[in-house]
């Protein structure tokens, strides 16, 4: 505890790396995923080269693909820009499945229903499909968000900081307190953005609660 | 009016859903399509707003090629009734009747507006509103289902099936609603069923239908049980069969009717 007041303040920062480094890969592979997912699901050709091909991303381990990600973006291993590049990839590969997944799940009648009552494709994708996908895609979102936010702790040994840092500096210097603190933070983050997720989940579909119940 | 001007139907894969179907529906008439699963009625009805495209002949609405139309915007002017009313799961009653004019550019708050009264005209307690339709009975459903489509108020109903997922009391209620629903809005409709007694219930002009959507007899309820035009359709309206071959017998000084069976299904009224 002492160990911990005495550095408050770079913990603080490092604790702010780490949601950032978290959040924007989250973000992006939410971007990325969603229309790919969809692909998946609508078009039976592109189904499997999307599917294996990111599914494959997932196979390539953290520490190689931070070095590899650096050089063919022409950023330094340790940038944030490695960091969040790599674990977009990392996010994708986890999200495209459950986002094709997702879409599969909705109903075909629902979607003919929208199409008969004058959806345009694009009204048809916000209004109808991405809502019903909704539950699908944040069970897998969710092992999404836990995953990225413990492997943002990897990028500290290539150098990028984050509450991995406290690991790899406690390892190095001896520090048990250092080494803890990183631990218990990045648990307590990765509960803490699930929980987020969870609660955007409940305010969105306020229809599956009522449905429940 | 719409127009089946030499339809025909092939799906991708060789399967004719519709061999070469021609009929106009004059406006403000309730033609319906009865036949066995498969002959072709959805179809038929998802050609006229362009859910399918024939592939040859053409369905025209008031003289217009709808192949002319967009889409999109036909389909809004179209009133459309699914089985199970086709609600969307996750939109509570008030915004599943508000869709289409939300589409339109309609504001959410008077779309809303407007639809407590649409479901008050198809006999649903406002109180409903705010439910999602998964709260609500098959027959609620399907009600709401009514009011969705009349919501734009187009010219032209569609339903398919629209009752054949609730029990039979209430699909005799929900008949009996739609009659005089009808009987005040006059819209043109094409209703489909497999159900040979809705359609003589709903119908003013039945057709009868075999596979490939080929109209096998076309009149009143009244002519086709009396003169059956083949076998086919004399087995399908059950033609000999002891519920349709009444006879009276005389009962306390009135006349009962009743069925082959000796079932008694009323009095002769006096
Ligand atoms: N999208 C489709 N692709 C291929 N075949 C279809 C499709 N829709 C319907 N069919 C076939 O066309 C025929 C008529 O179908 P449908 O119009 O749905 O009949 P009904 O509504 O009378 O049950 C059936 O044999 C059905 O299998
Ligand atoms: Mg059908």
């Amino acid at each position: 505890m002492n160990w911990l007041s005495q550095n408050l303040h770079i913990v603080g920062a490092l604790l702010v790396d780490h949601l950032v480094l978290s959040i924007v890969p989250i973000a992006l592979a939410i971007l990325v995923s969603v229309p790919l997912g969809w692909l998946a699901a609508r078009y039976r050709r592109a189904r499997t080269p999307l599917l294996t091909g990111t599914g494959l991303l997932y196979a390539i381990p953290s520490l190689p693909l931070f070095i590899i990600v650096a050089p063919l973006i022409g950023v330094p291993v340790r940038s944030p820009v490695t960091i969040v590049v790599a674990l977009t990839l990392y996010g994708v590969a986890l999200l495209v499945r459950g986002a094709a997944d997702a879409f599969g799940s909705v109903p075909r009648e629902t979607m003919l229903a929208a199409d008969a009552m004058g959806h345009a494709a694009w009204a048809r994708f916000w209004r109808v499909e991405l809502p019903l996908a909704g539950p699908v895609l944040l069970s897998s979102l969710r092992v999404v968000v836990v995953s990225t936010v413990s492997l943002v702790t990897v990028g500290a040994v290539v150098g990028a900081s984050s509450l991995g840092t406290l690991f790899t500096d406690g390892f190095q210097r001896g520090i048990e307190a250092s080494i803890l603190t990183g631990l218990v933070l990045t648990v307590v983050v990765a509960f803490a953005l699930d929980a987020i997720v969870v609660l955007a989940g409940r305010l969105a579909m306020p229809w599956r609660r009522a449905v429940a119940t | 009016m719409i127009e089946f001007a030499s339809v025909r139907k092939e799906y991708p894969g060789g399967s004719v859903a519709v061999e070469d179907f021609s009929l106009t529906i004059p406006s403000h008439a309730v033609a319906v399509l009865v036949g066995s699963s498969g002959c072709g009625k959805t179809t038929l009805l998802r050609m006229v707003n362009r859910m399918v495209d024939p592939s040859s002949g053409t369905v025209s609405i008031d003289g217009v090629d709808v192949r002319s139309m967009d889409p999109v915007k036909l389909r809004r002017s179209i009133g459309y009734v699914l089985q199970a009313g086709g609600l969307l799961p996750h939109r509570t009653i008030a915004d599943n009747v508000a869709t289409v004019p939300v589409l339109e550019g309609r504001s959410r708050r008077q779309a809303r507006k407007d639809a407590l009264g649409l479901l008050e005209r198809v006999g649903l307690d406002t109180a409903l509103a705010d439910r999602y339709p998964a709260q609500l009975s098959g027959g609620q459903q399907q009600r709401v289902g009514v009011a969705r489509a009349l919501a734009a108020d187009p010219n032209i109903l569609l339903m398919d099936e629209p009752f054949g997922a609730v029990d039979p009391i209430v699909r005799d209620q929900l008949q009996t609603e739609m009659r005089s629903l009808q009987a005040e809005l006059g819209k043109t409709i094409v209703f489909v069923t497999h159900d040979i007694d809705e359609a003589f219930a709903l119908g003013d002009e039945v057709l009868v239908l075999r596979k490939g959507a080929e109209i096998a007899q076309r009149g009143t309820p009244a002519e086709i049980l009396a003169n059956p035009a083949d076998e086919f359709v004399a087995s399908f309206v059950g033609a000999g069969s002891a519920r349709r071959t009444l006879r009276i017998r005389e009962v306390g000084g009135r006349s009962v009717v009743v069925d082959g069976d000796d079932r008694p299904t009323g009095v002769l009224a006096r």
